[in-house]
């Protein structure tokens, strides 16, 4: 065991078991999201129990931030090793003759992303945790009501802040397009029993960010209208 | 018809010169012939002008033996599919048609001369494991006394299609050379008789592989389409479970 | 000297078992202290190497591609002969030892071919040990497949790359000596000397093709396993690189050549499209299997096919000519190669050619398809009149059993051969004739060995289908460790060979002034044009009918081409790099010797056998009128030349050959 981290089949197996970790909490923090549509008050009452829960907190939250880091650092160290193996490029190169746009572009798709964590942490987990940790107020409230929802349809008044988040989203599918299946076939996970997997992860590719479109747009139109 | 085209090809003295792309024309190409035999006369044509020949690597010209490469208009052995370049043939191209020619590119693939590249760490990944170590004196059992499964041994089969030629690492991104690793690796992990040696075989193919500065795998799947005998990337992914389990045993 | 096959005594069927208890043996302490030279990594080679190495011997093992997986027995399609008898239908070491015999049309050294029957079960076995992924039937043992020549079903294939797998496992049984460091292997050298020390072949020159140095190598013995000469056509299904120089090399040192007329001429091939063509494509064997092959019967409608208003698929049953069906009814469309390629000769020749070169004739699967598929259609319960439904199942088989080689056909040919005819002629396949050896498969030159394609052994005057590899593998892996260990038994306390000797320093001497001479040479014309020129000569006088004014001529043109090239021919470059003129240039030299050679053998042969067929000797009467007439009693024997200089000068030595536990017959497959 051994070492795995430096093989090159290691570093994937790594990747790709941070990428699981990282759609699961994608599709965990979608359903909690796409509560503020129908119930604010269901989305108020999910928020504070993710926010004050102490396993959440102080195991799931460090493992996520975790993961996260490791996903972008392994992916730059990969991108690193993987151009020195090819010092001199092709004066002509069809690559979209044989691969996915997504799949040649990881680094771009996934650095759109890393951009658009850092503005998301900024929009909302840096007053989280100036709120509870530096502040020491763990309430959950504001003016005597849960600040959860207010606190979301504040922050989509902005257009420009909407756009950034629909085209943060877009790229996210595109990275998801490749990632999905790309996960599963780092793991071994490519034969006549995984086959069904394609369709699935195409489906999740294209949906999960979509409704995180829907889920900013419904908050920046409803402001917008009313 | 016949064709006249401009070639724009690869130049490089030896492993030391900084190399450059160079044109040439050539005219009268027939359809039917190979693009290989297109170089034969383009090389004729160098020849009785006291200029250097173009050199590149072939021999069998019929697509099996994996000493032909080129990367052709951005594609490994042209723009055809489930071909080599000896397979390839002009009637793909068209009168007045620039076509670049330019060796297969990998850190782990030294330029030779010209189009030549050096891939003998391919044979240095096969030395470190890329067999079954049964000794060749005839005293072993009778052939028929292990039965296969007819879809393992048709599966096992496809992956010993490898011809070794080298267009999946030149057409990957990352100059990867998992899908030949992981055609041998799948042949030997498929079979009864490649079972006893499974975990050093995977262990020490793929740090060879490393070693020779070969990229990793992101998983375009480009290898696949280029290959000259398709072989899938179902074998990368068996050899990915084949080195996860063997690491978890070593 | 006086030839001495050294043929073991006894009955034939103990002949090798008893010579295995009494020869020789080297101990493992003392083989750590041998070294061998094996130029060439195909079947013969790449066996040799890996089996030497693993008995403890220092292997130096030599190709010229840029990978010992890279040689020439890579292309074999069809298959490999084995008496494993799984079939159960008759099949034994006496009867692959006789069909061979007599495929070889009775030219062969009878106790060397029941040496091969014998082995020939052990190479499935080795090779199965060895991970090669034959094909299978669904209850998971070994498949087989019929060839032609024989009643039998012995052939193992792993669908139409038998010798690619093959050649792998050879290889990879090398991968595991070179990773012990006891193969050095040498890529991208070419040899091109034998150095003879005290009347013993102790090393050779070899040329680095990437930097164009000169480099001794010494060692107790040397092993050639080079493969054949077919290029001298220039056009031949061989690769572009296979060549003669090794064994002409051996030649000019002392090792007598043998039988050089005899070529296999491979019937089913892709027609040549035009001048520009470089190599001709092998179509298997294994396509007679199901392929029925025919002309028109009438010169009206090949003149409408040729024309292109008439499909080939249209032609009605009764207007086709199934040749070989007709004058072959035994065997049909399955008679072995010479038998075959002489027919569709026959029939082009008669004007009957269905291409614009008028030499080509069809190869159809129309009726497998069918077959095939009314079978299908009724394991599957389906509507077996159901034409289309017919068609696409049976269309599923026949791209199941030869899928890769109508892919093949249909790249280069641009048809689509499930739905018109392939269309076929022969081309330049194999070479029976070569380095002629004893039993031990040691040359006349003591320590030099020669395996494979390249010695003249076990095939006779025609080799049968599927039996190539089957031949390389025996003598590499199964009777050269043995019969080699003889010879270096002697050598335990010999110590290491000197490369510092006069002789070693005499051969590069040689190799460079010829080096030099092509480099600074003022010709006017390249390699490949005089390599073509020979060709012709070779294709069109000393090809698949020969007659002594052909020959005759053949000799005097091919000596004056030779000469002309000497003269005129232009290299490019200097010795010092990756110069492919260069290497060609010394290899079409060797021809040009071997090619006035092979006319003069072919003329000495007044005979008809197998491979070579004279116009001057055919049966003129009876049920065999105008099939190709042995003369038993005055050519039962091998050729082996001695060189002496020129061509011309070589001087013959015969090698009478004894049958007796096969009587000598005409071969008959009507």
């Amino acid at each position: 065991m051994s070492g795995i981290l430096n093989s090159s089949i290691g570093r994937k197996f790594a990747m790709a078991l941070s990428a699981f970790f990282l759609m699961f909490f994608l599709l965990q923090h979608f359903a909690i999201n796409i509560l503020s549509v129908f119930s604010p008050d269901t989305f108020n009452e999910a928020s504070h129990f993710m926010g004050t829960f102490w396993p959440v907190q102080y195991i799931l939250q460090p493992i996520l931030i975790f993961g996260v880091i490791f996903h972008f650092v392994m992916g730059f160290i990969l991108e690193l090793k993987n151009r020195s193996a090819r010092k001199v490029s092709y004066a002509k190169n069809n690559g979209a003759a044989n691969s996915s746009w997504m799949s040649r572009n990881m680094i771009w798709s996934g650095l759109a992303i890393l951009a658009f964590v850092g503005l998301h942490f900024y929009d909302f987990w840096f007053p989280e945790i100036n709120t509870k940790f530096i502040d020491g107020d763990w309430s959950g409230l504001h003016n005597g009501e849960f600040r959860y929802f207010e606190e979301l349809q504040h922050k989509f008044h902005s257009h420009v802040r909407t756009i950034l988040y629909v085209i943060a989203f877009i790229f996210l599918a595109l990275h998801l397009l490749h990632g999905f299946n790309s996960a599963f076939q780092s793991v071994g996970a490519n034969n006549k029993y995984t086959k069904g997997l394609n369709g699935f992860g195409k489906a999740y590719a294209i949906l999960i960010p979509l409704g995180f479109i829907f889920i900013a747009v419904y908050h920046h139109l409803n402001h917008v209208l009313s | 018809m016949n064709m006249n085209l401009t070639l724009k090809i690869w130049r490089q003295k030896n492993a030391s010169d900084k190399g450059k792309m160079v044109d040439y024309k050539v005219s009268d190409i027939s359809p039917d012939m190979s693009f290989l035999e297109m170089l034969d006369v383009l090389n004729e044509q160098l020849v009785n002008k006291d200029e250097s020949p173009v050199a590149f690597d072939h021999d069998c010209r019929e697509g099996i033996c994996g000493m032909c490469s080129l990367y052709i208009n951005g594609e490994a052995h042209g723009p055809d599919r489930g071909i080599t370049t000896c397979q390839l043939h002009m009637r793909m191209f068209k009168d007045g048609d620039t076509i670049t020619i330019e060796p297969f590119r990998a850190t782990a693939f030294p330029v030779i001369k010209d189009l030549i590249v050096d891939r003998s760490s391919f044979d240095r990944i096969q030395h470190a494991g890329g067999f079954i170590s049964v000794n060749t004196s005839g005293n072993t059992i009778d052939a028929n006394a292990i039965p296969v499964n007819k879809e393992d041994a048709d599966t096992a089969f496809e992956a010993a299609t490898c011809i070794g030629c080298g267009a999946c690492v030149a057409t990957c991104k990352n100059s990867s050379a998992m899908l030949f690793v992981g055609a041998k690796v799948s042949q030997f992990a498929l079979l009864p008789q490649g079972q006893v040696e499974a975990t050093d075989r995977v262990l020490n193919m793929v740090k060879q592989m490393d070693d020779e500065g070969f990229g990793n795998c992101t998983n375009t799947g480009a290898c696949e389409i280029e290959c000259p005998k398709g072989i899938s990337l179902e074998n990368i992914a068996r050899m990915n479970s084949e080195y996860l389990k063997a690491s978890l045993k070593g | 000297m006086a030839l001495d096959s050294k043929i073991p005594k006894g009955p034939i069927a103990d002949k090798w078992t008893n010579y295995k208890n009494h020869i020789d043996l080297v101990n493992p302490a003392n083989k750590r202290n041998i070294d061998v030279i094996v130029v060439g990594t195909g079947l013969a080679g790449g066996s040799a190497a890996a089996t030497l190495a693993e008995l403890g011997y220092n292997v130096k093992a030599f190709c010229f591609q840029d990978s010992p997986r890279r040689a020439h027995s890579i292309a074999a399609q069809g298959g490999i002969n084995a008496a494993k008898n799984y079939q159960g239908d008759g099949d034994s070491t006496y009867r692959l030892f006789y069909d061979t015999v007599k495929g070889g049309d009775y030219r062969s050294r009878e106790a060397n071919v029941y040496r091969l029957a014998e082995v020939s079960a052990n190479i499935i076995d080795q090779c199965v040990a060895q991970g090669v992924p034959f094909a299978r039937e669904y209850g998971g043992l070994l498949d087989n497949r019929s060839f032609g020549g024989v009643l039998v079903s012995r052939t193992f294939y792993a669908a139409g790359q038998t010798g690619q797998q093959l050649l792998l496992g050879a290889y990879s049984a090398m991968n595991r000596q070179i990773g012990r460091g006891k193969i050095k292997m040498y890529n991208r050298h070419e040899m091109l000397d034998v150095v003879i020390v005290d009347g013993k072949a102790r090393g050779i020159i070899t040329r680095n093709l990437i930097t164009g140095e000169i480099e001794r190598h010494s060692a107790h013995a040397v092993v050639l396993g080079t493969g054949g000469y077919g290029n001298v056509f220039f056009l031949s299904t061989n690769a572009m690189g296979s060549n003669v120089t090794a064994a002409w090399k051996a030649h000019k040192r002392g090792a007598y050549f043998a039988n050089p007329c005899y070529t296999q001429i491979h019937p089913t091939c892709i027609p040549v499209s035009g001048d520009h063509q470089s190599k001709l494509t092998l179509m298997s064997e294994s396509l007679r299997n199901d392929g029925r092959i025919w002309v028109p019967k009438h010169m009206k409608d090949v003149e409408a096919i040729k024309a292109g208003t008439l499909k080939p698929k249209d032609l009605a049953e009764d207007d086709r000519d199934y040749y070989l069906e007709r004058r072959y009814p035994a065997f049909g469309n399955l008679v072995p190669r010479d038998v075959a390629s002489r027919a569709a000769k026959e029939r082009c020749d008669a004007g009957y050619g269905v291409n614009a070169t008028g030499e080509a004739v069809f190869l159809d699967f129309a009726s497998a398809i069918q077959r095939y598929g009314k079978e299908q259609a009724h394991v599957k319960g389906l509507d077996e009149n159901d034409a289309a439904l017919v068609k696409s199942l049976g269309q599923d088989v026949v791209k199941n059993k030869y899928g890769n080689l109508f892919q093949m056909y249909e790249k280069i040919v641009d048809q689509d051969p499930y739905n018109t005819p392939m269309m076929i002629y022969p081309a330049v396949h194999y070479t029976m004739g070569g380095v002629w050896v004893d039993y031990n498969l040691m040359t006349t030159v003591p320590g030099l060995y020669c395996i494979g394609e390249a010695n003249f052994s076990d095939h006779g005057a025609n080799r049968l289908g599927a039996s190539a590899l089957m031949q390389g593998l025996a003598d590499g892996y199964f009777v050269l460790p043995y019969t080699i260990g003889d010879y270096l038994s002697n050598d335990i306390r010999t110590g290491p060979i000197s490369t510092e000797t006069k002789e070693f320093e005499a051969a590069e001497k040689e190799v460079r002034e010829k080096l030099d001479f092509f480099v600074t040479n003022e010709g006017k014309h390249s390699v490949d044009y005089f390599h073509k020129r020979l060709g012709k000569i070779m294709w069109n006088k000393v090809g698949m009918s020969r007659n002594v004014k052909g020959l005759t001529e053949a000799i005097s043109e091919i000596k004056e081409l030779r000469e002309q090239f000497w003269k005129d021919v232009k290299v490019p470059g200097t010795n010092e790099e990756y110069n492919e003129e260069l290497a060609k240039a010394g290899r079409v030299a060797d021809f040009l010797e071997l090619g006035e050679l092979f006319a003069k053998d072919a003329l000495n042969r007044e005979e008809s056998c197998g491979g070579h067929f004279r116009e001057d000797s055919v049966e003129l009467d009876g049920e065999q009128k105008g099939e190709a007439l042995r003369d038993d009693e005055n050519f039962a024997y091998v050729a082996a030349w001695e060189y002496k200089g020129e061509p011309s000068d070589a001087i013959l030595h015969k090698e009478e050959l004894e049958f007796k536990d096969i009587e000598l017959k005409q071969r008959s497959y009507k």
